[in-house]
């Protein structure tokens, strides 16, 4: 084997640094290959050892996370995590950031990530069943926020609605703090039966590397490093061409070919083409598979004349997926493409040499350990301080520092406001744009508490009665006031949104999303951050089995909120025993779980009203919620329950507004707490959930929250056209749709 | 009594039709759109989806799958044929149906359950009484039905409009009913036999309580035992 053509010593390491490296990542290159390193394998370094690819500087604090659980098939570490759910089937999920590119290009970029992540679903050997998304942007007063979020929505419809995987549900905050940076984070479920779980690890020396899909150009070349690893600036425009382009058409195809390839037991191993596009993809594989790949560049179909080699092996073009096959399978395997009219071509060999050796024809440009650039990356352990700031938010106390509405007519008017709000409003006009219900599974419509699904392969196999509940959460004001009580919050309040469905929780996915980690305050958050969702994590008994870190989350050097997004999935045995926010009849009588604090803090109200974000978040009981969680879901099962509805952002006057929506009834409350008005309407206290009982059943509920030690209060009455609480509040049902209804319309339409 | 569902590169709602035709206790298998022996389907299903990835009008490049002609020609016969949503646009671009659809009045992809009003037709899919309303979901990006005015006339002469999207008690909005502005509020059209039709809602969504309500079970039902009738 002859050595590639190197770079001369002079110009190696600033190139190095131009793509990203710093100069002691360069001299470990030097040091691994014991030679300067050419062109290409430069590249290649470069993008593995990208924060986006390597987790140089999170994966220490992510060793934090409980990985472990009896139904955990597979846990980080692969495309996708995968947990049994029962009867041998098993779901598949993961979610992933595309926050740079859609910063630039909100239609392409949305549209990629959630490409992206159905790929790593599949990948897994899982048709694609749902998908959710978690969206943060400026304020939509700023036409150009209008055409982030406009652009965003459409392109996740573009692509999923082309796709036919239902997009499920999600959720969208609107803070000042993503003006420059918006967050699109893309999670994806996938079902499959347990034996068919596939993995990205190539093996059988002398079997083929098979390349499947779209041609291969200069599109998304350093999308990795030059966008999800650096701040941006104000050349940020420039960077438009390192965004991809999808075509779900071609993913469609992939899926059914894909699928059609593992079920005929056709190939040893698949991977898809993500980040620094084959390098990663055929590294990775062969890395875990502890063995060599040998590729030919020449072979690669190409879009684009004159492409070097270090482009086509870097190229993020999107729809593309890396499989290996044994001499004996090829040919089966190459008309399954070909009858999904896929291009798919031999582009190398597995070999026993442990080397990732990529050849341009006859000569060889890159020859390096595989397993150097998936693994040997540096891990640092960042620098971090505790941000200045936190000291001062977190002495304000808005209870007693602010002048606040009092008497029914302010506080009604507080209320329309608070529905009103783009946090809060109705997500309609989003989820009208989403095709959320085909495969015929989806139960509980977008709009719920979590989105329910059944368990089924519609139109092929089974139909169980089992079904899953996920559900996205994370409120980034609560995380910036306290990165490690904001973390464990956005846990838990997944966790309730999913038990108010009528879930177990199983595991969890997450999406942790900062700015720029090399700053010691950010990283603080950060740490954090992690600490507090692992915290919750091990008190729930609920694994982490897959996530993403999307750093540099910053313009103009201020960070984002720290956003740890959290996506559970839970587990019902019978789909028939979930249950959905809506008040479903006058008569039933409506109880409150918990206590409402004193705790406006961080809080939609604190922020409409008197336009501030400050205080301390509300405080979290993990063993509360955990308690609160299995009083939700046992009770629902024994079917007394007619409706349950988390208190989150808004508190219990909001939430109480959303069961009246959705129910098309009112209600009539009486707190008799004796705390302010403005406390018991729009505290954010958390562990607290409202249920509708038959009056009936009020006492064998109360017994059963008695045995949870769960707080449990009688609080009103389902009936009527209004809300009506106590002398607090009092508004028609009428005025709660007109607040509530049109305000992401009116104001996508630029309307105040 | 035994329904093809012909799945074409793209679509995605050939998995549903097939699971609400087994779920209603009927029999349905896969039609792979390369195929040409449609010999032994009592009735045939161009499913909904994104056909060829609708790059260019929806359903022009479909209709030159080689199954196509045999769709003809089962047609022409007296076969049923429905289209469902990007089958719709499918049968129209093989002109099996007249008219066109547009993209949505709002240029937006709209998905939510509609109200239809069963209309006097010559449709064998559908056995609802005229004025009966149905709740459907629709689906859709381009879904907005036009055609000319003697075009439409005919329509409306022969009975040939099946399903209009109209208001919850069956009334028709004076700006009209259409989410997508299609012309008349028409939602669904068949030809002047009446075996092929083609509408934007999705009737195979909601043949089960579980997922959404039961008001789609008819569609497949009616033809059914119009089939059983006449054989």
């Amino acid at each position: 084997m002859s050595t590639p053509e190197t770079l001369s010593p002079e110009i190696a390491p600033k190139l190095a640094v131009e793509l990203g490296l710093k100069l002691d990542e360069y001299e470990k290159v030097v040091e691994i290959l014991g030679r300067v390193p050419s062109v290409t394998e430069l590249y290649m370094y470069s993008l593995m050892w990208s924060e986006h690819c390597s987790y140089k500087h999170s994966r220490k604090a992510l060793r934090m996370f409980p990985t472990q659980g009896d139904h955990v098939l597979q846990g980080p570490g692969e495309n996708a995590g995968v947990i049994s759910v029962g009867d041998g089937w098993a779901v598949a999920f993961k979610m992933e950031s595309h926050n740079h590119p859609s910063a630039i290009e909100p239609y392409q970029g949305a549209a990629t990530g959630v490409g992206g992540i159905i790929r790593d679903i599949f990948t897994m050997g899982a048709r694609p069943i749902a998908s959710l998304d978690s969206l943060r942007f400026g304020t939509l007063d700023k036409p150009r926020q209008r055409y982030l979020f406009e652009g965003a929505v459409a392109g996740i419809g573009g692509y999923g609605n082309c796709l036919g995987v239902p997009t499920v549900g999600g959720e969208v905050y609107f803070e000042e703090a993503y003006e420059g940076n918006c967050l699109i984070n893309a999670m994806a479920i996938g079902l499959m039966r347990a034996e068919n779980l596939t993995r990205a690890v190539a093996a059988g020396v002398g079997n083929h590397v098979l390349l499947i899909g779209s041609t291969t150009g200069r599109d998304g070349i350093g999308g990795a490093s030059t966008l999800a690893s650096q701040e941006f600036d104000e050349k940020a425009e420039d960077k438009r061409p390192s965004v991809q382009v999808g075509d779900p058409f071609e993913e469609k195809l992939l899926i059914e070919a894909c699928l059609e390839l593992l079920d005929g037991k056709l190939l040893v191993a698949l991977g898809d083409l993500g980040a620094a596009g084959l390098t990663s993809s055929a590294s990775e594989m062969a890395s875990r598979g502890g063995v060599g790949l040998d590729i030919d560049v020449t072979t690669v179909p190409q879009r684009e004349d004159a492409m070097k080699p270090f482009e086509i092996m870097v190229s993020e073009s999107q729809e593309r997926m890396l499989a290996i096959v044994t001499p004996e399978n090829l040919e089966a395997a190459q008309a399954v493409c070909d009858k999904w009219g896929l291009r798919s071509t031999v582009i190398g060999e597995v070999t026993d040499t442990g080397r990732f050796v990529v050849r341009e024809g006859e000569t060889v440009v890159a020859d390096m350990p595989a397993a150097t650039l998936a693994h040997d990356a540096p891990i640092y352990d960042p620098a971090s301080e505790r941000p200045a700031y936190l000291a001062e938010v977190q002495a304000f106390d808005p209870v007693a520092s602010l002048e606040h509405p009092e008497g029914r007519e302010a506080l009604s008017a507080t209320l329309l406001r608070l529905l009103a709000s783009p946090n809060i409003c109705s997500r309609r006009w989003i989820w009208e744009q989403y095709d959320h219900q085909v495969m015929l599974n989806t139960v509980a419509l977008p709009g719920s508490d979590a989105a329910v699904l059944r368990i089924g392969d519609t139109g092929r196999g089974e139909m169980t009665t089992r079904g899953i509940a996920v559900s996205t959460d994370c409120n980034g004001r609560y995380c910036y006031l306290d990165p490690y009580a904001g973390a464990q919050i956005a846990f838990a309040e997944a966790a309730r949104n999913v038990a108010c469905s009528g879930g177990r929780p199983a595991a969890i996915t997450d999406c942790l999303n900062f700015g720029n980690p090399e700053k010691p305050d950010v990283f603080w958050t950060f740490h954090e951050s992690v600490r507090g969702l692992a915290d919750a994590c091990t008190a729930f008994g609920v694994p982490v089995i897959s996530g993403n870190v999307s750093f540099y989350n910053e313009s103009f050097g201020s960070p984002i909120y720290p956003t740890p997004t959290v996506g559970l999935v839970g587990l019902l045995d019978d789909i028939e025993d979930h249950c959905t926010l809506a008040f479903k009849a006058a008569g039933d009588v409506i109880l409150m779980l918990g206590r409402t604090r004193p705790e406006l803090g961080g809080s939609e109200y604190l922020k409409v009203v008197h336009g501030m974000v400050s205080g301390r978040p509300p405080k979290v009981d993990l063993v509360d919620e955990r308690l609160l969680g299995e009083l939700l879901v046992t009770s629902i099962r024994t079917g007394i329950v007619r409706s349950a509805h988390d208190c989150a952002e808004g508190g219990l006057a909001v939430a109480l507004a959303e069961c009246c929506v959705a129910g098309d009834v009112g209600a009539r409350i009486d707190l008799g707490d004796g705390l302010p008005g403005v406390v018991a309407l729009f505290s954010e206290s958390q562990g607290r959930a409202i249920v509708t009982v038959d009056e009936d059943h009020v006492g064998a509920f109360k017994t059963l929250a008695a045995a949870h030690g769960t707080a449990c209060t009688r609080i009103g009455t389902v009936g009527g056209d209004g809300l009506v609480i106590g002398d607090e509040a009092d508004v028609s049902l009428d005025d709660v749709r007109a607040a509530y209804a049109p305000t992401l319309e009116r104001l996508v339409h630029g309307e105040a | 009594m035994r329904f093809g569902v012909v799945i074409f590169p793209g679509s995605n709602c050939e998995q549903d039709a097939v699971h609400a035709i087994r779920h209603l206790g009927m029999q349905a298998d896969y039609v792979w759109h390369g195929d040409t022996d449609l010999a032994g389907y009592d009735a045939l299903v161009l499913p909904g989806g994104f056909s060829y990835g609708d790059y260019i009008r929806c359903g022009a490049v479909a209709r030159f799958s080689p199954v196509m002609a045999e769709v003809v020609r089962f047609a022409e016969r007296g076969g049923p044929v429905v289209g469902i949503c990007n089958g719709f646009q499918i049968l129209a671009e093989a002109h099996l149906l007249p008219g066109a659809l547009l993209r949505n009045r709002g240029l937006k992809f709209i998905c939510t359950t509609v109200d239809l009003r069963a209309e006097e037709s010559a449709c064998q899919w559908l056995d609802r009484a005229p004025g009966t309303v149905l709740r459907v979901p629709i689906n859709h990006n381009e879904g907005n039905y036009i055609c000319d005015e003697q075009t439409l006339e005919r329509l409306q002469g022969n009975g040939q409009i099946v399903l209009r999207y109209c208001e919850p008690d069956g009334s028709r909005a004076a700006g009209g009913s259409a989410p997508n502005g299609a012309l008349d509020d028409i939602a669904g059209i068949c030809n002047e036999r009446g075996n092929v039709f083609g509408l934007m809602p999705h009737p195979e969504r909601v043949v089960d309580p579980l997922s959404g309500g039961t008001d789609g079970q008819h569609f497949f039902t009616a033809i059914a035992r119009r089939l059983a009738e006449v054989s």
